[in-house]
């Protein structure tokens, strides 16, 4: 069973949660984007084996967003962390 | 089949000769196909068989069946929604209806009927609609209401009682299950008799591109020069196209299945249920077979969870009351390459030679036949078969994706 630890309510059994896939950062300006790099951005997935950063919601527990490094081919997760607005779209 | 075993019986000798043998590996191939599972063995024994190119070797990581081929819930049916879907899947059920007669091996495909049932209004309206686009499709496909439910499984509690009652049921009767691992060693015993090689325990490790067309593959032995390199690694598919610089809009999630101990035979048709989540069917050794949806998050890990038990049990009793006292055997997990639409993503990409046979996600095993021949036929002629350009890849570029809520695992 996988333990998540979210970053307000400490360590609790992942079926509390709600995947929220991984973090996918959204082109800076749409007016300049092409279609290609838009459908990019809106379908192509890393899909990493190996560590990824990806993000998680407290559905059954405090409600936030936040981020997790795991390793999607152990299921390890290496830490959790509360989102910060500079940090992700880069 | 029956004339050989009796000779081999009164020859004195026990071995059966190897269904494929082991070769040295060469350093060029006109064709390398990186995945020996059912859709990879398929495409190498069509294009030994139909298109006199038997130069191809089939490189497989583990052994052939370890990944999806042997992990599905072995269910064949084509009755989907979207017309692009039944009209693919239909081929499917017709190769395979033949496949013990192609490949002089018993496939065991029992075609014993498939019920999906309707839990809510909305759900009769999905199965109306499928019904109805099947047909046009000259599927066999029809709504049937709880009395006849009854007759075709006693077993189900078609009462008012259940949390979810049964409402109505799309019976699909060529619907029905097949054993699993002997299409892939019918598939590998065929095209390995045509010279096709089979590498196993051989993994790729990179794929080696030169001005936008793929010239070999390094593998664990060795470098294998080529010009036409098929992906056929499902739920690893990521992992193979991103060595060739090709992204793909896929994610990988386990699908968890389980059996429980052998019951004497009484289950005859194959019980899906969308809005429970669960499908089951009773095996020839007697086993219930059943799967669930997807976990709810992107893994590679194939290890069972005690939720997916606990969930399935609670699904499968309100269904069958009669199983409470039935014990699970083992329970397993394969990898999924799940779509955006539910759609496979089958041939070209921007790199010339890099082919891809992917994000099959819950409905690969089911489509392997067609699936193998329309690769082949795109790998011989160089041009797409009309009925997979639905299918290409370049679809999500230019938004026109095929929906296919007719998948597997797939709430409606």
């Amino acid at each position: 069973m996988l333990i998540l630890t979210c970053p307000n309510c400490g360590p609790r059994n992942v079926a509390e949660f709600r995947f929220g896939g991984e973090t996918n950062p959204r082109p800076k300006d749409p007016n300049a984007t092409s279609d290609v790099e838009w459908s990019d951005y809106l379908y192509m997935r890393k899909n990493a084996m190996g560590v990824e950063s990806e993000w998680w919601y407290h559905r059954a527990g405090c409600g936030i967003w936040f981020l997790a490094e795991r390793n999607t081919a152990t299921n390890e997760v290496l830490k959790t962390y509360s989102w910060q607005p500079k940090g992700v779209n880069e | 089949m029956p004339i050989r075993l009796i000779r081999q019986a009164l020859n004195g000798k026990n071995a059966l000769p190897r269904m494929w043998r082991a070769h040295p590996i060469k350093d060029r191939y006109d064709v390398v196909i990186i995945g020996g599972g059912a859709h990879g063995l398929a495409c190498a024994y069509y294009l030994a068989r139909y298109h006199g190119l038997t130069d191809v070797a089939v490189l497989d990581k583990r052994y052939i069946g370890y990944g999806g081929s042997g992990r599905n819930t072995t269910i064949i049916r084509s009755n989907y929604l979207t017309p692009e879907g039944v009209r693919f899947y239909n081929e499917s059920v017709k190769l395979y209806e033949d496949m013990s007669q192609e490949l002089d091996f018993n496939v065991m495909f029992s075609q014993r009927g498939h019920l999906t049932l309707a839990h809510s209004d909305a759900a009769v309206r999905t199965m109306r609609l499928r019904t109805q686009v099947n047909q046009v499709e000259g599927v066999n496909s029809r709504l049937i209401w709880p009395d006849e439910i009854k007759r075709l499984c006693p077993w189900l509690d078609v009462s008012d009682q259940p949390r979810y009652p049964i409402l109505a049921a799309l019976y699909h009767p060529p619907g029905g299950i097949i054993r699993h691992d002997a299409v892939v060693w019918g598939y590998a015993h065929q095209a390995d008799k045509r010279g096709v090689h089979i590498h196993q325990n051989c993994e790729v490790t990179g794929i080696t591109v030169e001005h936008g067309q793929v010239t070999g593959v390094d593998t664990t032995r060795g470098h294998i020069k080529t010009g036409t390199v098929l992906n056929a690694t499902a739920g690893w598919c990521s992992t193979i196209s991103a060595m060739a610089g090709v992204k793909l809009p896929v994610t990988s999630v386990p699908l968890q299945a389980n059996v429980t101990e052998p019951l004497k035979p009484f289950l005859d048709v194959v019980i899906v249920s969308g809005s429970l989540h669960v499908y089951v069917s009773q095996s020839d050794r007697g086993e219930l077979v059943m799967g669930s949806s997807v976990d709810p998050f992107t893994s590679y890990s194939m290890a069972g969870t005690l939720s997916y038990i606990e969930e399935i049990s609670a699904q499968i009793l309100d269904l069958l009351p009669a199983l409470s006292k039935v014990k699970v055997l083992r329970q397993w997990a394969g990898v999924c390459d799940m779509s955006p639409d539910f759609s496979p993503m089958m041939g070209f990409t921007p790199v010339k030679g890099f082919l891809i046979d992917v994000a099959w996600g819950t409905g690969g095993f089911k489509a392997s036949p067609i699936a193998g021949k329309m690769l082949a036929e795109l790998i011989a002629t160089n041009k797409t078969p009309a009925l997979i350009e639905p299918f290409r890849l370049s679809r999500f570029a230019e938004h026109d994706l095929v929906g296919e809520k007719g998948a597997t695992a797939v709430g409606h």
